[in-house]
């Protein structure tokens, strides 16, 4: 498939621009009226461990009040449509940059049907709104985090390496690409976090060797051991220099801390349920 | 070795995606070479590669290939342009014209050997039993609404591997020469007619008139009885003149045994081919006991398929010969398949005309004693021919005296 440079590339988007749009605190979430657990479509749910939906808003508005009140975030909320209970995780919607949203095309039906809403909310905030070449699947902040103005992406579970070249086009921005290889770590963002523009915190065995060596190669890196990982540590929302950290994660958090950041442990155990916790319930609205 | 040329782009070299690539080429048995690379001036750019990819067979070339695209590597083959034909014997505009090497098709995401292949033909797909196959069809066959391959997209044409070093041709290269060791030619023929046999391939063998005048007809007709030939190939000429000899001891009048003009001896070969008319074809000839020696004879006998394709120049011509170029064309095409070896001995025509149908991958000996002939049918496309210069008397001789079980 050859994928042609995106008409409204932006060769030259302006940090100015995006500094000027959105603060690096401005948060897209969305309420869990919906949420409940209808399909399986990762390792981590079962239909027969649903859910407990009233803690799961509980759990949620606990990350809100964290967020906002704690984090000094500036959060922006989307209703749930009925049909989508998976539209909690904003991450997945897409990836926002200056003017630009460049939407998801998710790679199960089950939640394309969040698509048009998510759109709509885009276009509704003044995004222009950009979709991926056809057949080329991309999940959003899900699979796309940046670091600095280098952009990380995973590919191979939900993703395609496709996207990268789309994304590339469309924001002028290096795209490192790193295979993700264990079904568990589904997303780029359940097995990485970026902590500043050096530092990244992530699970090695959930890349291949080839993702392992870029990432060594461009940051400075903490690894997390495989029981926190499991406890979706690295699906960690940070602000500045605090971090909404998954709870149950007592060494990584002690490392953070060390390095001086400030740690919200926040109890995601309903949302994990689902293969998500605190990073996966937000968007950053760069 | 088949082969695909992919494009990959991107951050490939930061994020190591280049080596990754190349890395599952080598490790699923394929092998690259890098055509093109342009690296990203500056962090921002994209670095770009086209990389070949081959293997030793398409089963492995599409699995590596299918390993690769996830990885971003885009296939540049697209699929197959199809047009339907406008009326019998006419070919689509654009319409693609066929190679003599092993040529492939891409249909619907499959790719189809074009079988058999043939220079200078078009290539037609069709659908028996639900199952896709790729016709190679010269122009005159095609039918009206045949659907033909048009443009060079989704075609894969796979170049003669270099030859094995033990293999008995490989000493004697592509090149036509007078100055090469006859013998050591003669005994690399012998062994590829034996692997022929062994590995049940047919040897076909394109004669030309020479081979009587020279008084070589009677080691053509030892190796076919002793079962070395398969197939026969040639013209009026070549039978007549050895169904004269046969009658009257003469080629073009002239005694074999002695050299010398006989008396109205030009006429003899219009006789002959009388002989044959009035017997109705040349197996009747021998079935009636008039024909008992000689080249056909031997073919009738020792049921070796022949055809004899007629020409402007013909006398008579014999009953057997076919006048009609295209129908000949045809009936020799028939007779290709299956085929390992052709031989071909004194004659340009019908070299040239059975070049024009041979695969790439027959071993193709062309012997004469002009080396315009071995270029001309070089030139016309027969490129994996191997040419030697010498009289065909020497060379029959010399094979027929190689070739175990032939008595002369």
């Amino acid at each position: 498939m050859t994928i042609p440079a995106h008409p409204d590339l932006l060769a030259n988007i302006a940090l100015s621009e995006v500094d000027a749009s959105h603060p690096l605190n401005s948060l897209l979430m969305c309420a869990p009226t919906a949420y409940e657990l209808k399909y399986e479509i990762n390792p981590w749910m079962h239909l027969d461990n649903r859910p407990d939906t009233n803690l799961a808003a509980q759990q949620w508005d606990s990350l809100y009040q964290t967020l906002t009140r704690k984090m000094g975030a500036n959060v922006q909320l989307i209703p749930q449509a009925p049909d989508c209970p998976d539209m909690v995780f904003t991450a997945n919607a897409g990836l926002l940059r200056g003017r630009y949203a460049l939407l998801s095309n998710f790679r199960h039906p089950q939640r394309q049907l969040e698509e048009p809403f998510f759109k709509a909310w885009f276009e509704s905030k003044g995004y222009r709104v950009l979709t991926p070449p056809v057949g080329c699947k991309f999940e959003g902040e899900g699979d796309a985090l940046f670091v600095g103005d280098t952009l990380l992406a995973g590919y191979l579970k939900r993703s395609d390496i496709c996207a990268h070249r789309w994304i590339s086009d469309c924001l002028a921005a290096p795209v490192l690409s790193l295979e993700l290889i264990d079904d568990r770590w589904y997303h780029l963002d359940t097995c990485l976090f970026p902590l500043d523009e050096e530092t990244v915190v992530y699970y090695p065995p959930a890349f291949d060797a080839y993702a392992r060596t870029t990432i060594e190669n461009h940051f400075e890196t903490i690894h997390v051991c495989e029981e926190e990982a499991l406890r979706f540590a690295c699906n960690a929302a940070a602000i500045g220099d605090k971090i909404a950290l998954p709870s149950g994660c007592p060494q990584l958090s002690d490392q953070l801390s060390s390095r001086g950041f400030t740690v919200f442990p926040v109890d995601m155990s309903e949302f994990l349920k689902a293969g998500g916790a605190a990073k996966c319930l937000v968007l950053y609205l760069r | 070795m088949p082969s695909e040329i992919v494009h990959l782009e991107g951050h490939i070299i930061d994020s190591l995606t280049l080596s990754k690539v190349l890395d599952i080429i080598l490790r699923e048995g394929g092998e690259y070479t890098v055509r093109r690379f342009q690296m990203g001036a500056t962090r921002t750019d994209l670095s770009h590669a086209e990389i070949e990819v081959s293997a030793p067979d398409i089963l492995v070339l599409e699995s590596i290939l299918h390993s690769i695209q996830q990885h971003g590597a885009e296939r540049t083959t697209g699929q197959t342009n199809l047009v339907p034909a406008p009326s019998d014997g006419v070919l689509p505009d654009g319409f693609y014209s066929t190679t003599n090497l092993e040529t492939h098709v891409r249909v619907d995401s499959l790719w189809l050997p074009v079988e058999p292949i043939e220079m200078d033909c078009s290539i037609i797909i069709e659908t028996k039993n639900g199952q896709l196959s790729a016709r190679c069809a010269p122009m005159h066959r095609v039918k009206k609404g045949d659907r033909v391959v048009t443009g060079d997209t989704g075609v894969r044409v796979t170049p003669l591997e270099r030859r094995d070093p033990n293999d008995a041709f490989s000493f004697m290269g592509s090149e036509v020469s007078t100055e090469r060791p006859k013998e050591r030619v003669v005994a690399a023929i012998v062994q590829a007619m034996q692997d022929a046999r062994n590995s049940g391939q047919k040897v076909l063998f394109i004669g030309g008139p020479a081979i009587l005048h020279t008084n070589a007809g009677r080691y053509l007709e030892a190796i076919l009885h002793a079962g070395w030939i398969q197939t026969l190939f040639a013209g009026n000429a070549l039978a007549t003149h050895d169904i004269e000899h046969a009658l009257y001891g003469t080629s073009l009048g002239v005694e074999l045994a002695t050299g010398s003009a006989m008396n109205h001896g030009h006429e003899n070969h219009l006789r002959a081919i009388n002989t044959i008319r009035a017997c109705g074809s040349i197996a009747a000839a021998v079935e009636q006991g008039k024909l008992v020696s000689g080249i056909m004879h031997a073919c009738v006998v020792c049921n070796v398929p022949y055809v004899l394709c007629g020409s402007i120049r013909d006398d008579g011509p014999l009953p057997d010969v076919i006048t009609d170029t295209m129908l000949a064309q045809d009936a020799m095409r028939e007779h290709i398949p299956g085929t390992g070896v052709a031989l071909m001995v004194a004659t340009t025509l019908h070299s040239i005309a059975t070049g024009n149908l041979l695969p790439a991958s027959v071993r193709t000996l062309c012997v004469d004693s002009d080396a315009d002939t071995v270029i001309k049918l070089m030139d016309r496309g027969t490129h994996q021919a191997f040419g030697i210069v010498t009289d065909c008397e020497f060379f029959l001789k010399e094979l027929a005296t190689r070739l175990p079980g032939v008595k002369i």
